[in-house]
């Protein structure tokens, strides 16, 4: 345990030194969405209607800029294979980069999803289950991203290649994460939709360290 | 399974078998098209149109069918090191994309007739169109390694991990109650679709999984023929 916590603190100390990253990606989330009023027109009710769907896909997107950075720099300078050798299984090692990884940037995504929300009018019901499903969906995103990130290491236009592999895994994601808050908007309660988020996040914790490590595995021999 | 590994016994196994597959393909698929085209009856309420499910379903099925063996030969690949196994998940990918491209448009055309649109954001449209790009992800996944073998292996991981897609399309209509129709055929009780169109849509099933079947020994044949090429090209320059 307690060297699973040193590699999260590793990698939270790098990007926090390096700094920059989670920056970064809320510049991007707050530019792109901010693209959408130009886009669409400043109506109030349109943008009302959308805004769920806009903050949804563009942190999808958010998420997916910052997913290469997962393993690269390891994988560059040659610390991967270092970090192989320890004792900690790689499968425990790619839960803590995960974890490191979601703290740096999908953490703050949570925190200005509900003040775009407010930018495009959403509905004032629509914010508990937009903060809720976004605290159960960016695991998701992080973990589900490890594979793809793992996948394209040493690949040619691996960035291209990761969006790829990645979005269409996405996808469920996006559609829980926008019905919890129509569901919400609309008084049904947002409950089921969480619920089958959190599904998800079970399920992503469970497997994706195993197909992260292997591909891991791989790209290191 | 394991005799296939030796390439030279595939491919002498595979030509025996090659020329049988493509006569019953041809059997199979003019009979279904002949039944599916004069044969059955048209629908009570679709009339004439309902002709397209003896493309669509047999596509359908395929689309899903090839991406369980492409994960089935890719288990087999990264457990047992199978060496055809890895070649003939690679080969599958761009005939189970294309059977599910197929899928798309023949549903897209009987949608327009019948549900009066070309799409509908429904839960097993949305499945098939991710499984789609599942199928295009593996293949740009495998060709962006210098290294086949990397590649190839890469792919068989991604492959394990889309295999969640398919409980979601099979039962996708159970669970999501939207435009298109539950399942008819696999289903417990029995099948509901009347026994008239039943029989030429299992000859249409039968002929798109030999034909499936055809082509994918033709371009296991030719890719180990190609890597074979290659080695012999690489001798004579040494």
């Amino acid at each position: 345990m307690s060297a699973f916590l040193t590699l999260v603190a590793r990698d939270l100390r790098l990007a926090l030194r390096q700094g920059g990253d989670a920056a970064m990606v809320i510049a991007f989330y707050v530019l792109a969405v901010v693209l959408f009023p130009f886009g669409v027109g400043p109506e109030t009710d349109l943008l009302q209607r959308i805004a769920a769907g806009i903050v949804w896909v563009t942190a999808l997107l958010a998420a997916l800029l910052s997913l290469e950075r997962l393993f690269q720099a390891d994988y560059e300078d040659g610390s991967l294979e270092a970090l192989a050798l320890l004792p900690l299984p790689l499968e425990a090692q790619v839960l803590a980069k995960c974890l490191a990884h979601w703290l740096v940037a999908g953490l703050p995504l949570i925190v200005v999803a509900p003040l775009l929300a407010l930018l495009l009018h959403l509905d004032p019901a629509g914010y508990p289950a937009l903060v809720a499903g976004m605290a159960l969906g960016t695991p998701i995103l992080s973990l589900v991203g490890a594979i793809g990130a793992a996948l394209s290491l040493g690949a040619r236009r691996g960035g291209v290649l990761l969006s790829l592999l990645v979005l269409p895994l996405y996808i469920p994601v996006l559609i829980f994460g926008v019905a919890a808050v129509e569901a919400g908007i609309a008084g049904f309660g947002a409950r089921p939709d969480l619920l089958l988020l959190a599904a998800l996040l079970v399920l992503a914790v469970g497997l994706v360290p195993f197909a992260a490590a292997a591909a891991l595995r791989l790209a290191l021999e | 399974m394991f005799r296939l590994a030796n390439p030279n016994r595939f491919m002498q196994w595979s030509g025996k078998l090659l020329p049988w597959c493509a006569i019953a393909t041809a059997i199979f698929l003019g009979l279904g098209l002949w039944l599916a085209l004069f044969v059955a009856p048209p629908d009570y309420q679709q009339g004439e149109s309902v002709r397209i499910m003896y493309v669509h379903v047999p596509s359908a099925y395929m689309a899903t069918t090839v991406y369980a063996i492409m994960a089935v030969a890719s288990a087999v690949a990264l457990i047992w090191r199978h060496p055809v196994a890895d070649i003939a998940a690679r080969e599958a990918a761009p005939l189970g994309a294309g059977f599910t491209l197929l899928c798309l448009v023949s549903g897209s055309l009987w949608g327009k007739p019948m549900w009066g649109t070309w799409w509908v954001w429904d839960a097993r449209l949305t499945s098939v169109l991710v499984l789609f790009f599942l199928y295009l992800g593996y293949i740009a996944l495998i060709n962006a390694f210098d290294e086949p073998t990397r590649g190839a292996r890469a792919g068989a991981i991604l492959a394990l991990v889309g295999v969640v897609n398919l409980p979601i399309i099979k039962f996708s209509v159970d669970w999501w109650n939207t435009l298109h129709q539950p399942a008819s055929i696999f289903r417990l009780g029995g099948p509901t679709i009347a026994a008239s169109m039943l029989w030429p849509l299992a000859v249409m099933a039968l002929g798109f999984t030999l034909f499936f079947v055809t082509l994918w020994l033709m371009r296991i044949r030719s890719a180990l023929m190609a890597a074979k090429l290659r080695a012999l090209r690489l001798q004579q320059a040494v």
